[in-house]
């Protein structure tokens, strides 16, 4: 896989006080499909034992900065890092500390809950003795130890989705990137899941970005991305961007942003 | 729990992770393969049709003389068991290749191409697993084969393995290879008129070349330069304990070029999102 040179290379940065590096940093990102442009210049940092949401409507871009920052698309120009590893020049080192859970369900149907475990632990080179007892116990705090041994196919979306959290902390990353994770999902099932995920932040200050349409799961205190049409409009606290917004809520500032864009003449 | 920083981490993979790694993807694909019984049912069917029915047919047809390695007069049915073992690993070679580029897999792409080892080796391992199925394959075809009186030496069994890891790893690069070529692909059956028949018929696994040199040179020199020819004879010495060097020489250097070939081409932006041409200038 061949990318261009990122076009920030040149501005070596002498590295910052280690303490104060972010979980994830975006830095100048573009991306085209051919000549559809999918983002454009996106810059922003989620930081360690953060909760930071990624606001966009489908098509807005969300899914093709995961892709960059998995390493499963190349990055045409910019940069992106885990903990201050380069995506592009150091992928492993940087892939060790991410955990990812993508919106199509990637799990082995007809394999067990157990197999799927210590599969994706092989990937990430954890002997089978370790990974059999994390598997078991991430297992157990998701509620799902009794079902270890039955097929994935035989499970809720609610609880594939618990288990796709699950198998996403296995090799311990300290950033956890989470693409709609919720679509599809019942009431009971996403309140679950993302009481589960808000409870990662705060007990192993794992940094979360949580990319989502639905504003009902964006907190006061998370911080916010608000993603339209490839370009960042507004990042910040959620209540600093509402209010910048001179909005009372996401809703009503989501929509004065991006309408604001695509107001006739408001363009860029 | 502490915060981390760049300078925490390790840097590189032990050795020993890497072998994780490659058995834990080599063990998942014998998993599935064993669940998905269909495909190991489709798998045996093919080559023994082409074993009970047209080697029973042909056996008056075609007189084979004393070949190498053959040391007696020889049967039809055994002359073709090498090729039709090829012929498993040919077809194994194109599915699991296929599948890892086209959307029936890419959800499992994702969850390998994310793990932190290099994707060539990754890649690799998933080659090589796709290898180790056909291994199954094979020797439940070999089984078969010697109920039906194709008894090659017992040590062949094992001289063969080799072989068998060797083309196996050729014809599933291959498959990479040519899927990362193809824009678009709506069923298998481009490949199997395209690739794998010619592959197939212009080779030595159906009649020795010495024949079709009598009927046709130019399919001769045709057989001659298909890699598949040599794969189907490292695998008919192999199993009579004996070397064909060139073969091996030409699978080898074929499996090597195959395989960064496929490496190198591999994108994974294909079949993961419909959106024409993928993957842009990059």
């Amino acid at each position: 896989m061949t990318s261009p040179a990122p076009v920030t290379e040149q501005r070596q940065m002498p590295r910052p006080d280690a303490a104060a590096l972010p979980a994830l940093s975006i830095e100048g990102v573009s991306h085209s499909y051919g000549p559809r442009r999918a983002l454009t210049d996106v810059s922003f940092d989620v930081q360690p034992a953060s909760f930071t949401a990624l606001l966009g409507l489908n098509g807005a871009g969300k899914s093709t900065l995961f892709s960059l920052v998995t390493r499963l698309f190349g990055i045409q120009s910019g940069r992106v890092s885990i903990f201050g590893h380069d995506i592009s020049k150091t992928p492993g080192e940087a892939l060790r500390l991410l955990g990812v859970v993508f919106q199509p369900r990637t799990l082995d149907l007809d394999l067990s809950l157990t197999q799927n475990l210590l599969y994706h632990a092989a990937l990430h080179g954890i002997s089978r003795r370790e990974a059999a007892a994390r598997s078991a116990e991430l297992l157990g705090r998701i509620g799902l130890e009794e079902r270890a041994g039955s097929k994935v196919r035989d499970l809720s979306g609610g609880q594939m989705r618990r288990l796709e959290i699950a198998r996403a902390l296995l090799h311990r990353p300290r950033l956890l990137l989470l693409d709609e994770p919720t679509v599809g999902l019942d009431v009971k099932a996403r309140a679950d899941i993302i009481s589960h995920v808000r409870q990662l932040v705060a007990e192993q200050s794992i940094g979360v970005l949580w990319a989502t349409h639905l504003f009902d799961e964006i907190m006061p205190s998370d911080d916010l991305v608000v993603l339209h049409q490839g370009k960042v409009l507004a990042q910040g606290p959620m209540s600093r961007v509402v209010a910048e917004a001179g909005a009372q809520d996401v809703n009503t500032a989501f929509m004065r942003l991006t309408g604001a864009q695509t107001m006739p003449g408001g363009g860029a | 729990m502490s915060s981390i920083t760049a300078r925490d981490t390790p840097r590189g993979f032990s050795v020993q992770e890497y072998l994780t790694c490659l058995t834990g993807i080599v063990w998942r694909e014998g998993l599935r393969f064993l669940h998905q019984r269909e495909r190991f049912v489709s798998a045996l069917v093919r080559p023994l049709v082409w074993l009970f029915i047209f080697a029973a047919g042909f056996r008056q047809v075609l007189g084979i003389s004393i070949i190498p390695p053959y040391e007696t007069y020889i049967l039809y049915e055994v002359y073709i068991a090498p090729g039709l073992i090829a012929m498993i690993q040919l077809f194994n070679g194109m599915q699991s290749s296929l599948s890892m580029v086209y959307d029936r897999e890419m959800g499992n792409m994702r969850t390998l191409l994310v793990s932190p080892l290099p994707r060539g080796f990754l890649l690799f391992c998933k080659l090589l697993a796709g290898t180790a199925v056909s291994l199954l394959q094979v020797y439940a075809f070999l089984l078969i084969a010697w109920l039906w009186d194709i008894t090659p030496p017992a040590a062949g069994y094992l001289t063969v393995l080799p072989a068998l890891i060797l083309s196996g790893l050729m014809l599933g690069s291959l498959g990479m290879l040519i899927s990362s070529g193809i824009k678009q692909l709506e069923n298998f059956a481009g490949v199997m008129n395209f690739v794998i028949f010619p592959m197939f018929f212009a080779s030595s696994a159906l009649y020795p070349l010495w024949r079709v040199q009598e009927g046709s040179p130019y399919l001769y020199y045709l057989c001659e330069v298909n890699p598949f020819t040599h794969a189907v004879e490292l695998i008919r010495f192999a199993l009579y304990g004996q070397i064909n060097w060139i073969s091996l020489a030409v699978v080898a250097a074929c499996t090597i070029v195959f395989m960064i070939g496929a490496i190198l081409a591999y994108d994974p932006s294909r079949g993961l999102a419909r959106r024409g041409p993928a993957g842009g200038e990059g």
